[in-house]
């Protein structure tokens, strides 16, 4: 059992919801990124998207986009990102799951050569944004192989019968977007309930809500039907601006309580 | 449409698809090309295909769209010969050598460029689909602007993004563009070129397609975007076809088109790819050198990757980080290229080469005197490949080069760029 599907079932088997916030690997700096991930899990994330920069990342919205371009021209380098999770694995219980554009994965001499770095990082899982459910064949097997999770994304206007191949695609969770659009801060979350329902019909995996939850009120809202909320936007704008990650991350567990 | 081959019942009796025949069912070029994307980008591709396909046997679709090209844009656009940089061509060149030199005069057109040709064309689609908004990238800003008057003809709303950098080298075009009633949204963030205005485009596209289309202006990004403008550029190789046969009484031996994204070659080099003994030369920009970062020639210079949606050639670093692009002309200014001509690059079928700043403000200069047509810095670079050609060429051959558009976008930074080599 990998280690993402040990910490949903634990949590699950105590009635637990998950805080999965969202890192840009590398970010203030290379040398501070292994205390920022040991900060996020002391303050109650139990798996931490990281991100790895990319120059184009047509998925995210600015605030994230910004704060990868920093990172790149600090010249932190996906390689730099894995170095660093590499050497925090050990200090660190939570789940780390890798958020990187297929554009990194393929340069980096493709699916099984990507996947199985990843694993030797210390990744347990990877999120692909661009990679839609049509091209990932050939990298959820790499990862499969590798040990890794890859969780396929679900949109809020996603065809129920191509709901049901990416859910059957993905593994360790489904990665629920909560609207259309970018990453980035929402005002008010969109009704999540009905929605997960539907999903909950077609696989028994968790199901992750993430794009646009940005408060503790957000997480205590998205956590009422999903297993666990994802931070992106709202956590990277506030430790941007020079907020201590592991202080944003504990206001916002406190929506788990 | 050329592209409607029905699929094989089984893959051994799959005949070889022709060079024309493509993408394949997947969008793919070969090994280049699909749909690289976010999830929430999947309903709005597979809209735009659907409302696509369904102009495949709708008369009354093309014969509107081919008669506001005529009334409203100007075509058909003339084949010129360009008689007297021709015999300047050769006198210097080798007895006997110096082929013919004819312009397909797509300067002519409407706004100056070619790429009416494709906004029209989706403008129509988006009055189709029934949506009132359109948005664009745009780096020369000649798509911004040919996004804008479509969009004024259509009384649709437009938002246009431009990177800052762009916009300040071409202001007119922000002007005009302005004054067609269209937003122009300047984009700070990146290298502030065309490559960070198309990734605001999609961003906006994310959260707005349900009223929204993305008039892509060139042959890139996910499927089926590289098909559809493809389709609507196609135009410009057909009329050049039957001009020649008229003019020439046979096909030209060489066409020559630059190539940014790549659609105003895609659409004259198309309706010849099965024509063999018709030479295609796609140009690239050469910028300031050939070293990384100083030039915009991914098919001669770079590799294959994935940026904004679709597998290609394009310029990055061993890290798999876009790199920044440069040319003096803004058109051209993109690290990335269609993935069509990723193919056709591998097959052979055309040739690419690389013409860098002098060598177009070279060429931007003499099609000036020599002819009284002051081209865009873009199609200079094409020009400047045909003046390297046609010398070793026959001189009862023809080349055909594609003028995709007009330079007057261009007069303050070419002053500008003259003046600094002057010193």
């Amino acid at each position: 059992m990998s280690r993402i599907d040990r910490i949903f079932a634990d949590a699950r088997a105590e009635g637990r919801k998950l805080l999965m916030p969202f890192v840009v690997g590398g970010r203030p700096s290379i040398d501070a990124f292994g205390d920022v991930l040991r900060g996020a899990e002391r303050a109650g994330a139990s798996i931490i998207e990281v991100g790895i920069p990319f120059s184009d990342p047509i998925a995210d919205g600015p605030v994230i986009a910004q704060a990868m371009d920093r990172a790149i021209r600090d010249g932190v380098t996906p390689a730099k990102v894995f170095d660093a999770v590499h050497a925090a694995r050990d200090s660190l219980s939570a789940g780390l799951v890798a958020m990187v554009s297929y554009s990194v994965v393929r340069r980096w001499g493709g699916d099984a050569e990507f996947a199985a770095r990843a694993a030797q990082a210390g990744f347990d899982g990877l999120i692909v944004p661009d990679l839609p459910v049509e091209e990932s064949a050939e990298l959820q097997a790499a990862a499969s192989d590798a040990g890794l999770s890859l969780a396929m994304l679900v949109g809020p206007t996603t065809e129920p019968e191509r709901a049901a191949r990416i859910v059957e695609a993905s593994t360790g969770f489904v990665y629920v977007l909560a609207r259309a659009g970018v990453t980035g801060e929402g005002g008010q979350m969109p009704e999540m309930a009905a929605r997960i329902a539907d999903l909950r019909e077609l696989t028994s995996l968790p199901i992750a809500v993430g794009f646009g939850v940005s408060s503790a009120a957000h997480v205590r809202g998205v956590v009422q039907t999903a297993d666990a909320a994802i931070v992106g936007s709202a956590l990277v704008r506030r430790a941007e601006a020079g907020e201590s990650v592991e202080q944003v991350v504990g206001e916002l567990a406190g929506g788990l309580a | 449409m050329t592209t409607d081959t029905a699929a094989p019942a089984t893959p051994e009796e799959a005949p070889p698809r022709r060079l024309s025949e493509w993408p394949d069912e997947r969008g793919r070029y070969g090994p280049y090309g699909g749909v690289y994307v976010p999830e929430t980008l999947i309903p709005a591709l597979h809209q735009l295909e659907e409302a696509f396909a369904a102009t495949s046997g709708d008369e009354n679709f093309w014969q509107r769209l081919r008669a506001l090209l005529n009334d409203f844009g100007g075509r058909p656009t003339p084949l010129y010969h360009a008689e007297r940089l021709e015999r300047g061509i050769r006198r210097a060149a080798p007895k006997e050598h110096g082929a013919e030199i004819w312009l397909k005069r797509e300067d002519l057109l409407h706004t100056g460029a070619h790429k009416l040709n494709n906004t029209l064309g989706q403008a129509l689609l988006t009055k189709k689909m029934g949506k009132r908004r359109v948005i664009a990238e745009t780096g020369a800003g000649q798509h911004g602007v040919a996004t804008a008057t479509a969009a004024a003809h259509f009384g649709l709303e437009c938002t246009v993004y431009m990177g800052a950098e762009d916009a300040r080298r071409q202001r007119l075009n922000v002007i005009r563009m302005e004054l067609m009633g269209a937003e122009v949204v300047q984009v700070e963030a990146g290298s502030r070129t065309l490559k960070d205005a198309t990734n605001e485009a999609m961003r906006d596209w994310m959260g707005s397609y349900e009223t929204t289309h993305y008039i892509l202006g060139s042959v890139v990004g996910p499927h089926p975007f590289p098909m559809i403008v493809r389709e609507f550029q196609r135009i410009i190789g057909i009329e050049t076809k039957a001009q020649c046969l008229r003019k020439l009484e046979r096909l030209p031996e060489c066409v020559v088109a630059c190539v940014g994204g790549g659609s105003n070659a895609i659409g004259i080099f198309h309706p010849f790819i099965e024509d063999i003994d018709t030479k295609l030369i796609g140009v690239e920009a050469g910028g300031r050198s050939p070293s990384p970062g100083d030039h915009a020639a991914p098919l001669s210079l770079g590799s294959p990757g994935v940026l904004h949606g679709s597998m290609s050639y394009v310029m990055q670093d061993e890290h798999g980080q876009t790199l920044d692009a440069h040319s003096c002309s803004a058109g051209l200014d993109y690290p990335g290229v269609g993935p069509e001509h990723s193919f056709w690059k591998d097959s052979g079928r055309v040739v690419y080469e690389v013409a860098d700043d002098t060598e177009a403000l070279r060429a931007f200069q003499a099609l000036a005197r020599e002819e009284g047509i002051i081209p865009a810095l873009e199609t200079s670079h094409a020009i400047a490949a045909a003046m390297r050609i046609a010398p070793t060429m026959p001189k009862e051959a023809a080349i055909v080069v594609c003028c995709s558009g007009r330079g007057d976008k261009d007069v303050d930074e070419a002053a500008r760029l003259l003046a600094e080599r002057r010193n």
